[in-house]
Order: structure tokens, then sequence, then C-alpha cells
């Protein structure tokens, strides 16, 4: 039944995590995230003025990401630096999955940026930046429901598995779907898919997925935590 | 002149800066090599919270039509907005390519790195290695973290091996490394008024006169030279400049091991 992983992984296993706060002192909250060989910052400016008329609403105040992987940061070449449609697809699919637990009704009329770089990667990288980043919109003081944890969740070898590495994404019949919970309600505001999968295979992934956020949702506790421990504000 | 620049040239007249150092003090400096794995080299460097990580990628291409027989380096800065309020997504903007460059002139001009070691076949194919700059936290002085960074990570980095079809195998990086003849470390001296500091932060920056980054050898010879900032400069500040340039890049050069 259960499948051998290259880096002997249980199914249901997270590679290693670590989460920093406040690690960009020049951001009004800044966050970082490594989970296994993919490592993640995230810089939030704001809730701030915008003269960009699309980016404003009357009624609230708007969010906005983006994602970049540095040049350097692929397992093969060089990234072109500049967005490419990759990384501008990856930061919508950002916002939505944050907006829902922020509350910016009381910015009308400004923005919410932030700024995600990879600076290692090793698959999960949007996952990555999501927990980065949602450990920066709190380390800003940004109004929120609750954190979002984020992880991929998928399948090799027609086995449900969580959190692929490269190696494992490259496996022929891999696929990869990436997933952004709230972990109070459960619910779910990123998922997207790669790949030929069963349905109750994706209940499956999905419910594995929903279990391991737990997990990332303590460790990003816990960097928050660590950072205002004893009252310090910065 | 702003309130704020009187300020600042009030402390330097009585030896002190608005952070409490002496005008000729680093903030605490720190070197960490090979910050970035997937990275063929690379080094992240702090000057007090000010944070810059290098990486080095070798790609092969074809050797220049008037150099047949060299490979080349190509230094970029992005000065990524996550680093700086005030940087903004996009292309790079001049400061962050005066930065590449004055990065680039420090280790190309210091004929260093051998190029034609990194030709492959004359005229077909060579190594092209790029050393990418970005910007993690600026707190002033981007111009001196970056081109210590850059080298450390040029001195950590190791050739991909090469597939059977002649292609780069970035999984196995050979034993073979980048060789460095000279170790050049840039320095840059700022002018406030008729004072000089090292290692500026984000407000002195705003309000300096003039500058000269200066890229020095162990030997003490000079390497590569830009001077910013619109106050021309004296030949006999120019050699005081030159002189503590020269000082501060010994410490540095310590951090390279």
């Amino acid at each position: 039944m259960t499948i051998k992983r290259p880096d002997k992984r249980k199914i249901d296993e997270l590679r290693p995590i670590e989460a920093k706060a406040g690690v960009i002192k020049r951001a009004d909250g800044s966050g970082w995230f490594k989970i296994g060989n993919t490592v993640a910052y995230a810089a939030v400016y704001g809730p701030k003025a915008t003269h960009l008329r699309f980016l404003k609403s009357p009624d609230k105040g708007n969010l906005r990401c983006h994602y970049n992987m540095m040049p350097f940061s692929g397992a093969g070449d060089r990234v072109r630096p500049g967005g490419s449609r990759r990384s501008k697809e990856i930061s919508k699919v950002m916002e939505d999955a944050l907006s829902p637990v922020l509350n910016l009704d009381n910015f009308p009329n400004s923005i919410v940026e932030v700024y995600v770089e990879l600076s290692q990667t090793d698959a999960g990288t949007r996952c990555a930046g999501i927990c980065a980043a949602s450990i920066a919109l709190a380390d800003a003081g940004i109004p929120m429901k609750d954190l979002v944890c984020a992880v991929a969740v998928g399948s090799i070898k027609g086995e449900v598995v969580i959190d692929l590495s490269k190696e494992e994404e490259d496996i022929g019949d891999a696929v990869d779907i990436p997933i952004a919970v709230i972990p109070s309600t459960g619910k779910i505001t990123l998922l997207q898919m790669d790949g030929i999968l069963k349905r109750e295979d994706l209940k499956k992934a999905l419910e594995l997925g929903k279990a391991a956020s737990s997990k990332i949702y303590e460790v990003q506790k816990k960097a928050l935590k660590d950072k205002f421990k004893g009252g310090e504000s910065k | 002149m702003n309130d704020f620049k009187k300020h600042i040239k009030q402390g330097l007249d009585k030896d002190i800066r608005l952070d409490g150092r002496k005008p000729m003090d680093y903030r605490e400096v720190s070197l960490q090599n090979d910050t970035s794995k997937n990275a063929e080299g690379s080094a992240t460097v702090k000057i007090g919270n000010t944070e810059v990580i290098v990486g080095v990628k070798f790609e092969l291409g074809k050797p220049y039509p008037d150099k047949p027989d060299e490979g080349t380096i190509m230094v970029g800065a992005e000065f990524l907005p996550m680093a700086n309020p005030e940087f903004e997504p996009g292309p790079p903007t001049i400061d962050a390519i005066e930065v590449a460059r004055v990065t680039d002139r420090g280790i190309r001009e210091s004929k260093a790195m051998d190029f034609k070691k990194l030709c492959i076949s004359a005229g077909e194919k060579c190594w092209i290695i790029s050393i990418d700059i970005c910007t993690i936290n600026d707190e002033g002085n981007l111009f001196d973290a970056s081109a210590l960074a850059a080298i450390a990570a040029i001195k950590n980095a190791k050739f991909p091996s090469l597939k059977e079809d002649g292609s780069p195998d970035y999984k196995k990086l050979s034993s073979k490394k980048l060789e460095l003849k000279f170790t050049p470390v840039s320095v840059t001296v700022y002018k406030i008024g008729d004072k000089f500091i090292v290692d500026p932060t984000i407000e002195e920056q705003k309000v300096y006169d003039s500058r000269l980054t200066v890229a020095t050898m162990e030997d003490g010879r000079l390497c590569a030279m830009q001077k910013g900032g619109e106050m021309p400069l004296t030949i006999e500040e120019i050699d005081k400049m030159v002189e503590i340039a020269t000082e501060k890049g010994k410490m540095l050069r310590k951090f390279l091991g």
C-alpha cells in the first residue's frame, strides 16, 4: 500500500518547517518561511494610498501580491529577472488565497502590498509564499480573522501524498494540488491542480492537507509570538 | 540647506552620527556563505540591518565575436521592492544599474578572474557567469554590501559538471572552483559638508554631497572607482578618500576568510 518516497517521508509527513517574523526591518511587517529546501521571504507595506485608479475601491482597502523568484533560486537555469506569465498568475491566486481572512473595511481607497521573494526553491513555492505572507500581514498589524496555511498535496505513482518535493513533482504521473486553508474554519482559499486524479483521491488529498495545516499553523503562530515576546514591538 | 542636513552636519562637526557612530565606524558586518542551495555559489552579507543576498549561476553560451577564446561575467542587481518602501517593482532603476556596474567593474578590472578559463571551445562555447544581487533589507550602503557578497559568492562557486550531451548538470557540481588571483573589495566613502563618513544610513545617503567607491586589492593597488553626487572633489580629497577606502577594505576583506 504505502509507497517509498525519495526522502523516506511518510505519505502525510511534511518536510521540516521553520518560520520567523520581522526579518525585514524596513517593512511594516515581514515573514520568513522555510519548508524543506524552499525558502520564502514576505514583506508587507501598507495600508497606504495609491494613485492607481484600478486598484482603488471606495468601500474597502485592496490587497496586492507580487510573487518573484530570485534569479539564482531555481534548480535549473537562471531565472530571468522581471515578471513572467507564471509569476503574475501566482500573484493573483495568492491575493485570492489571503484576502478572505483580511478585514480592510476601514482602509478605503488604500492598498496593502505584499512582496514575496523566493531565495531558494524546491517545489511548493506559492504555498511557502502564502505562509510567509500570512505571517507578514499579521506582523504588520493588518486586521485579520485568522492566518492562512498553505501546502501542496497530490499524488505520486497513484498514491496520495503531502508536500511534494521537486524530485517527486518530476515523477512522470505526479499530480500537484497546491491548497491554502483557513485553520479556524477548515475552508479552502487556494486550489489549483495539475495532473490526472480520481475524485475520491482528491477528497483524500484535501483532507490530508487540512490535517497538516494545523502543524503549519503552530509554526506560524510561534514565529509571531517569538517576535513579540516580552512585549517587545520591533 | 534643509534642516535635516544641518542636523547631520552639526553632529559630524562633533564627530558623532545620528546613530551614535563615529564617522569612520562601520555597523556590525557579517557574512554567511552558501545561503541559496540551488545557486552554484552564494553568500549573504549584513551590514547593520542592511541585508543582501548574491547568487552565482553558470550558463553555457557563445563567446563574444571580439573575444572568441573567453567566457564572461554578468552582474545584475535587483532592488527588490520588499527591501525598501521606495523601491518599485519593474525594470532595474538607474541606482540598481549603477550598483551592478560598479560591482562588475570591481571584479572585472582587477583581472582577478581569467576569462580564458571560462572558454570551452573557441568561438563556439563558453561559460557565462551570472552574478545576481538581490536586496532583502535596505538601510543604507548597498554598494559595499553588494560588492562584498558578490566576491564571497564567486569565491565559493563551483562549476556544474557536464552531461553527456554537453549541457550543464546543475545537480552535480564539480569540485572545480572559479579561480581568483585577487580579492577586490569595494568601500564607498561619502562626503557631507567637509567631513568624510563610511557605511552611510538611508538618512545620510539622502543628504551627502559626493561619494567615491574605491575597489582595492590586497596588495593595496586600486582596480575600479566611481564618483557620485553633485559636488566636485579636490585631488587632496580624492587622495584622502582612497586612503580611507584602502584601510576599510582591509577590514572588510577579513570577512572573506
